[in-house]
């Protein structure tokens, strides 16, 4: 999936994946993609209830590994 | 203001002793409603962390300022943060030390009586999850029935009370923890007990818990003796201990009986679960005082925080005893069934040998409430 910005939080712990996505979120322009990388085993549902309680859309998820990769499209 | 850790086992107190905590739960709204700490006196809001980024005065006026508040996550991570933006606001709060996690890790020991000659019966209370575990000590031997993964609760608790662990029982394959009984007979070096119609599919050696089977702990012998009863697994094995005790493992619970779908098997099985509880317990001494494996609501704690009632008791009060119509009896324990505990079929997996999941997995897959019941 094409994302317009990567973010790396990597090895970071909860809250941590949500505060940077959510810093990253708003630069951003409403329709661009953010993939987000994350090892946080709360990460996912996390995400998914923070995307949806900010308007924005989480368009796929996967993991590889111990690795989650998330793209969030900003509402 | 500062910000204090409390303990998973000064929580653990509050909920025993029905005193008064408001929880300030910032783990994301499908996670409380999975699961949550429950006590009599404790009150609750749930916000998401992620919704407090901003600032928490908005949840500053929903705090009360006549008892403890407790700021609560999954990890510790969000409810230090949080809790760190109340005390900014002047809010005197504590936040819970290991998370979720550690509550649902943390083991209450409780006496709940003597065995003969000066023998004892200790429950270990997982509040954060229901599962009850035994240890039953005579003579500087112990005997531990259905412990949970933190072993070294149970090989310490020997040691201060100078047992050696010589048996170690598990009642039935278990589907919503991960058994300790393998590590602690391991590291002991004391015999492992399985149910055989349990154990199958195992991949390590294990001696068969049958029928009759009779085991002594201590000089003045503490007997130990097996009675199969399935129902909740084809393998389920109550035991009664020192002719006083009955651990009824997953098959009778203080206020509710063992669901029989866990190993997939509910309409097969739900006839060796009405035979077990209404023809081979009936048979059993009212005196006896039913130990089970599991509770599902605060309300089975007694006072002194143990879970345990006579089956005389239980006979008269306990709904899934008195269903007196068979089909009513089917149609309860088959239809309607709450939902599976988490990673179930992942737990079996680890408890019959074909997964090790590292220490961490194992406790994500652990997350949430036992669900073995159905009432």
């Amino acid at each position: 999936m094409n994302a317009d910005k990567v973010l790396d939080a990597k090895g970071l712990a909860c809250p941590m994946p949500i505060v940077k996505t959510r810093k990253e979120m708003k630069e951003m322009e409403s329709g661009q993609i953010l993939e987000i990388l994350a090892t946080d085993n709360g990460a996912k549902a996390d995400l998914v209830a923070w995307a949806k309680s900010g308007g924005h859309e989480l368009l796929d998820s996967q993991k590889n590994g111990d690795v989650f990769t998330f793209w969030i499209k900003k509402g | 203001m500062t910000v204090k850790a409390m303990k998973a086992s000064e929580v653990a107190k509050k909920v025993v002793n029905n005193q008064p905590l408001f929880i300030l739960d910032v783990r994301n709204g499908d996670a409380f409603a999975d699961w949550k700490i429950e006590g009599g006196n404790i009150q609750y809001i749930n916000t998401p962390y992620f919704d407090l980024l901003d600032g928490v005065e908005e949840v500053v006026s929903e705090l009360p300022t006549d008892r403890d508040i407790l700021v609560v996550c999954a990890k510790e991570g969000s409810s230090v943060m949080v809790a760190e933006m109340l005390s900014e606001e002047g809010v005197d709060v504590a936040y819970l030390e290991g998370g979720m996690k550690a509550w649902s890790e943390h083991l209450e020991p409780v006496k709940v009586g003597e065995l003969q000659g000066g023998g004892e019966m200790y429950q270990f209370v997982r509040l954060g999850k229901g599962c009850l575990s035994y240890m039953a000590i005579s003579e500087g031997e112990a005997a531990v029935i259905d412990a949970t993964r933190m072993t070294d609760i149970f090989l310490d608790f020997a040691q201060e009370k100078g047992a050696t662990i010589k048996h170690v029982f598990d009642t039935h394959l278990h589907a919503d923890h991960i058994s300790g009984g393998r590590a602690i007979a391991e590291a002991t070096g004391a015999t492992y007990y399985l149910p055989p119609a349990d154990a199958e599919e195992v991949l390590f050696g294990y001696t068969a818990l049958e029928n009759d089977l009779e085991v002594a702990i201590g000089n003045s012998k503490i007997d130990i003796e097996a009675l199969y009863s399935p129902g909740h697994t084809i393998g389920s094995t109550s035991f009664i201990v020192d002719h006083k005790y009955l651990m009824t493992g997953d098959i009778l619970f203080i206020d509710s009986i063992g669901r029989p779908d866990l190993a997939g098997l509910a309409d097969d099985w739900v006839g060796d679960l009405r035979e077990s509880l209404y023809t081979r317990y009936k048979e059993l001494a009212n005196e006896l005082v039913v130990l089970p494996a599991h509770f599902m609501i605060m309300e089975e704690l007694n006072e002194d925080g143990s879970v345990a009632k006579k089956l005389g008791d239980l006979f008269k009060k306990n709904h899934g005893l008195n269903i007196a119509d068979e089909q009513e009896f089917r149609d309860m324990v088959t239809k309607n069934l709450p939902p599976q505990p988490n990673a179930y079929q992942d737990i079996r997996k680890t408890n019959m040998g074909k997964i090790t999941p590292d220490e961490e997995v194992q406790r994500e897959m652990e997350i949430g409430p036992n669900r073995c019941a159905v009432r």
